[in-house]
């Protein structure tokens, strides 16, 4: 491979070396860990930013006047920083840490939700969506006596935009979108979702938790006023979480938790709010995690988004190659490879996924299985469950093989009885 | 991969796979005295439960459906062979006798043979996570078992 080749592409082996979790063994096999849309592992400049502030500088932040909580707050704002520069916010007081995705999310159903949303209005969200993406918006309408509409997903595994286009009408508050599916991979057409919710006069939130780890993101770029991601799903640690709001809305947007840090002044008789985004953070924050999840975006950029997103879509295509051709597997999402991330979900006519799974994992595949949190996505594929494989910057080709090679040998296990393996009438197809 | 083949033999015994692809009385009844679905929210498998009781309160008729992996349906299967002739009483204790197997409590060889080919599914035990997927069933028979009571 030339240099310039090379340049534009991850180097994987190196990529390796800086995460000792690939070092570990898995019933006495070397691990293959194909579960990196549910978490990805930690690079040691994660991990050692978490010691260096637990070993350093731990302090709370916000409040003391000696050297540990100057630090500490420093190194808790300039985190904030290099998130908002990661995500493109134009700046980071629109930057909210927060759990995860999912606290994420509710913090609008609550804080925007609640003030902006009447009766007779609806939410139109997708069929896709993870559990995290349905669930606040149903409560919401019950709250405000408003619709939850979805966006239905075509034959081909991508959004039906002409569905859209009727669904988001003048009574459309808000849109509510996956950016990247755990389960289909394809990656949906947020862009073109939030010009329509904007020419209806409604906002656009964007679950980024599967597409902020893997490509690049722009929130002025796709015209998003919501941007939802965890930080574990991009070698940060877990327990923290990101939403991006943009300025104008959340300059009108009142609090939802109360307490410390949120505050201004507090009076016997009522309390001001803090400066944004401090009043959407209330109670000693996670401060570690923080600092943590700043060191995350770095590694990242240093790898480069654009190469990121390279090196998953190249390997989900491969596995789609691979995985498509096998007996009796069918893959769920688009065949076209170029709609699709780093990820490939599938079910075999008469194994479920489980026994996949488990089958899998004595050989050392690390993989999911299950409902993926979007049961009404997978039950409308006439199945209770799929297995999937998801790959991030330190998979390798071999790591795919090895996948394909451990179903094989599962199909030929489960096979090994008298009694012929046949589609099970209890497996719809 | 001879090491994974037997280390999975201990879960998957022929029995626990001959009762998955060839689920015993399957068919769902014409008039259940009790009807039950449950599912596991953890992997959406999916178990319906159905009995029917004569005038003295004791299983004429049972029926296992639904939709999951190896261990949940089998477990569902084998679990229709042993609540024949049994009052809600009855099944109670052999539901609580179930859930002591498949958690690991010595059983004496009298129970154990109550259970007949359902030691078949004691393997589990090593896989706590798919204990869950064994027990579903049962959890079934359990709500049934109360139905029938009320």
């Amino acid at each position: 491979m030339s240099t310039a080749a090379r340049s534009r592409s991850l180097d994987v082996a190196r990529i390796r070396k800086d995460f000792p979790f690939l070092e570990r063994k898995v019933n006495g096999r070397p691990l293959v860990y194909l579960d990196n849309a549910a978490t990805s592992q930690k690079p040691r400049q994660v991990i050692q930013a978490l010691v260096d502030y637990y070993e350093r500088y731990n302090a709370n932040v916000h409040r003391g006047v000696h050297t540990l909580s100057v630090e500490a707050t420093e190194a808790y704002e300039e985190a904030r920083r290099k998130v908002a520069r990661f995500i493109n916010a134009p700046d980071e007081t629109c930057v909210i840490w927060t759990r995860n995705t999912t606290e994420s999310l509710n913090l609008i159903a609550y804080s925007w939700g609640d003030a902006n949303v009447g009766a007779g209005d609806n939410i139109v969200t997708t069929a896709m969506e993870h559990h995290s993406d349905i669930v606040p918006w149903q409560q919401l309408a019950l709250r405000r006596k408003a619709e939850v509409r979805y966006i239905p997903v075509a034959a081909d595994g991508t959004l039906d935009m002409d569905a859209a286009e009727h669904l988001i009408d003048g009574r459309t508050r808000l849109v509510a979108a996956m950016h990247a599916s755990n389960v289909l991979g394809v990656v949906n057409p947020v862009r073109e979702l939030a010009a329509m919710a904007h020419r209806r006069g409604a906002l656009i939130a964007v679950d980024g938790a599967q597409s902020v780890p893997s490509m690049p993101v722009d929130v002025q770029g796709l015209g998003c006023d919501f941007l939802a991601f965890s930080a574990h799903k991009m070698c940060g640690p877990t327990g923290i979480g990101v939403l991006y709001v943009r300025p104008a809305v959340l300059a009108k947007m009142q609090p939802w938790m109360f307490g410390g840090d949120m505050i201004s002044e507090v009076t016997y008789e009522g309390a001001k709010w803090n400066d944004l985004p401090y009043r959407f953070e209330a109670g000693t924050p996670n401060i570690a995690d923080a600092i943590a999840t700043g060191v995350a975006a770095d590694y990242l950029s240093g790898l480069g988004m654009d190469k990121v997103w390279a090196h998953e879509q190249a390997l989900g295509a491969y596995a789609l190659d691979k995985v498509r051709v096998l007996e009796m597997f069918r893959v769920l999402g688009p065949e076209d490879p170029s709609k699709r991330g780093g990820l490939v979900a599938f079910y075999h006519g008469s194994i479920h996924p489980h026994d996949l799974g488990t089958a899998l994992d004595r050989m050392g595949i690390a993989i999911r299985t299950g409902h993926h949190c979007a049961m009404p996505l997978v039950r409308s594929h006439g199945i209770v469950a799929a297995a999937r494989a998801s790959f991030y910057v330190y998979t390798t080709e071999a790591e795919v093989d090895a996948l394909v090679e451990g179903l094989k040998e599962a199909v030929s296990y489960f096979s090994r009885s008298r009694t012929p393996l046949r589609a099970s009438p209890r497996v719809q197809r | 991969m001879m090491q994974p083949r037997e280390d999975l033999d201990e879960l998957y015994e022929e029995i626990v796979l001959d009762h998955y692809r060839n689920p015993r009385s399957a068919a769902l009844l014409a008039a259940p005295t009790v009807d039950v679905a449950v599912n596991n929210p953890f992997c959406g498998d999916e178990i319906r439960l159905q009995l029917k009781a004569g005038l003295d309160g004791k299983v004429e008729a049972i029926s296992v459906t639904g939709r999951g992996c190896a261990i949940s349906q089998s477990s569902g299967s084998l679990l229709t062979g042993l609540v024949g002739g049994k009052d809600a009483n009855g099944l109670h204790d052999t539901v609580v006798l179930v859930r002591r197997l498949l958690k690991g409590d010595r059983l004496t060889e009298a129970d154990m043979d109550n259970l007949g080919d359902l030691a078949a599914l004691a393997g589990v035990r090593r896989y706590p996570v798919r204990v869950k997927c064994a027990l579903l069933a049962w959890s079934a028979l359990e709500e049934a078992a109360e139905k029938l009571k009320a």
